[in-house]
């Protein structure tokens, strides 16, 4: 026992202590949130685009003539198109072809990584909208337009937030994958969380230790995420009883 | 009555579902302060002809003239015309995520800009009247079905609509709260509200109704006064409806 905690110790010193290569795992961690962050920000601005002009296709579309009708089918093919090569393809050659072909000629990797990350996260965002949207009872779009409400103020004021309740825990579970997905960055050279826990054990010669690490903060960081999400969702189901 | 007080003038209005003919040209009028019972079987289409009038079905051909505008132009704002017609659903469709109050104030904050204070003082009073004001903080999921009706008249009358259209507006109720809607839409119409209710009570109907349309396979087939129209029908399928539901 006595010799295992002492290994445990000089592996543990050897790891994180020496040289603070904490420090490279804390700037990694910050790496991989900066990019989580704004990942889901874009993802989540794609996601409302798609899903609004799917859904407005798919009710309103029969309706419509003209230029009007013209304009949303083309928009609504485009969005089809950019889900069905999004989630057609994995996410390490989505950002891949971002780094090494599409955005060439620029270094600012993270920047990159957080466009990638966020094109790719808005495919699955969108959807899962879209779901929340077509769950919302077609009886409330009509009353918000009864009231006199145009399509934009309803979808506001009436549809968004009772789809929004709807989605919340599909909306996390895409958070957590995408916070999750982010770990394939160190393919483009951004040192992440899981990039840095590699650099380590690559000085080291030591795998355990800084691995284990690594998977430990993730972990933690999706408990976080998870008790926040259902704080949430407690808090809007407070009109339910 | 004479031409100046029509409110709601219909042309020849006509709505097909893919291939199928639900309304075939119908043509009435509404004048101010009127009550337009319409009665038929389901599936006559009286339904859709009442959610035409304000255009949640729109309509194939034909003309809705309101308060003097054809609002079945192209290029008309129906939403400042929809401002003017309240309309209360079957089931309710109160907005489940805001309170009663929040149901009763996003309209006339959002659409009319009324001053937050005033929309829930005037919300309020409104809610009074339908015996409700101690609900004002409550959700709608937290109401019985005819509160929840009584709710959703008063929010379409929050908009100070010139016309309250209803479809159905006590199908839904289990039968001992139908008679606290009917109450309500009684005092409405004994207060000059325009209304225009597609209904299944024919007592209602025949006591508050100035006018009754029977309407049959997508026509109005027999328009009469209540007394007329249930005394003495002279259309085959009425007396054939009448016989069914009296």
């Amino acid at each position: 026992m006595d010799a295992w905690l002492e290994n445990f110790k000089r592996e543990f010193t050897l790891n994180f202590i020496e040289g603070n290569r904490w420090l490279q795992l804390a700037d990694g961690l910050k790496v991989t949130m900066i990019i989580t962050l704004f990942a889901v920000i874009i993802g989540i601005c794609i996601g409302i685009v798609i899903a609004v002009i799917r859904s407005t296709y798919d009710k309103n579309i029969e309706e419509m003539k003209g230029l009007k009708k013209l304009i949303l089918s083309f928009l609504n093919a485009v969005a089809k198109l950019y889900l069905t090569v999004i989630r057609g393809t994995p996410v390490v050659v989505q950002l891949m072809i971002m780094y090494y072909i599409i955005f060439a000629s620029s270094t600012n990797g993270q920047l990159i990584a957080i466009l990638a990350f966020g094109i790719n996260s808005g495919a699955y965002v969108a959807e899962i909208f879209r779901s929340g949207i077509m769950s919302v009872d077609k009886g409330q779009f009509e009353a918000g337009r009864s009231l006199g409400f145009n399509f934009i103020q309803t979808m506001w004021y009436i549809i968004f937030p009772q789809a929004f309740k709807n989605v919340l825990p599909a909306l996390a579970n895409e958070f957590i994958v995408l916070l999750k997905e982010t770990s394939v960055a160190g393919y483009v050279a951004i040192t992440d969380l899981t990039r840095a826990g590699d650099i380590i054990r690559g000085r080291t010669f030591s795998a355990f230790m800084p691995l284990i690490a690594v998977a430990l903060v993730y972990l933690v960081i999706v408990i976080i995420l998870t008790w926040l999400v259902g704080r949430l969702e407690r808090r809007l189901r407070s009109s339910e009883h | 009555m004479n031409t100046d007080n029509i409110l709601i003038k219909v042309e020849n209005l006509k709505k097909s579902f893919g291939d199928f003919e639900v309304l075939k040209g119908i043509s009435t009028e509404v004048h101010k302060g009127e009550v337009v019972a319409i009665i038929g079987a389901s599936g006559s289409g009286k339904s859709t002809f009442l959610r035409a009038l304000n255009l949640l079905e729109k309509p194939t051909s034909g003309h809705i003239y309101f308060e003097g505008t054809d609002i079945t132009k192209d290029g008309i704002d129906i939403n400042k015309h929809r401002q003017k017609m309240g309309m209360v659903f079957q089931q309710f469709n109160l907005f489940p995520h805001l309170t009663i109050m929040q149901n009763m104030t996003i309209g006339p904050i959002k659409l009319l800009n009324k001053d937050k204070e005033q929309a829930k003082a005037d919300a309020l009073k409104l809610l009074g009247r339908v015996g409700l004001s101690d609900r004002a903080n409550s959700y709608p999921n937290q109401l019985s079905g005819g509160q929840k009706q009584r709710v959703a008249i008063v929010r379409a009358l929050a908009m100070q609509p010139d016309v309250m259209l209803f479809d159905e507006p006590t199908s839904a109720l289990d039968p001992e709260m139908v008679g606290e809607v009917l109450e309500v839409m009684k005092q409405l119409a004994k207060e000059g509200m325009t209304m225009v209710v597609v209904t299944h009570e024919m007592g209602f109907a025949r006591e508050v109704a100035n006018k009754v349309l029977f309407v049959s396979d997508g026509v109005i087939a027999e328009e009469a006064e209540p007394k007329e129209c249930f005394e003495n029908p002279k259309n085959p399928r009425l007396k054939d409806f009448l016989s069914k539901v009296l």
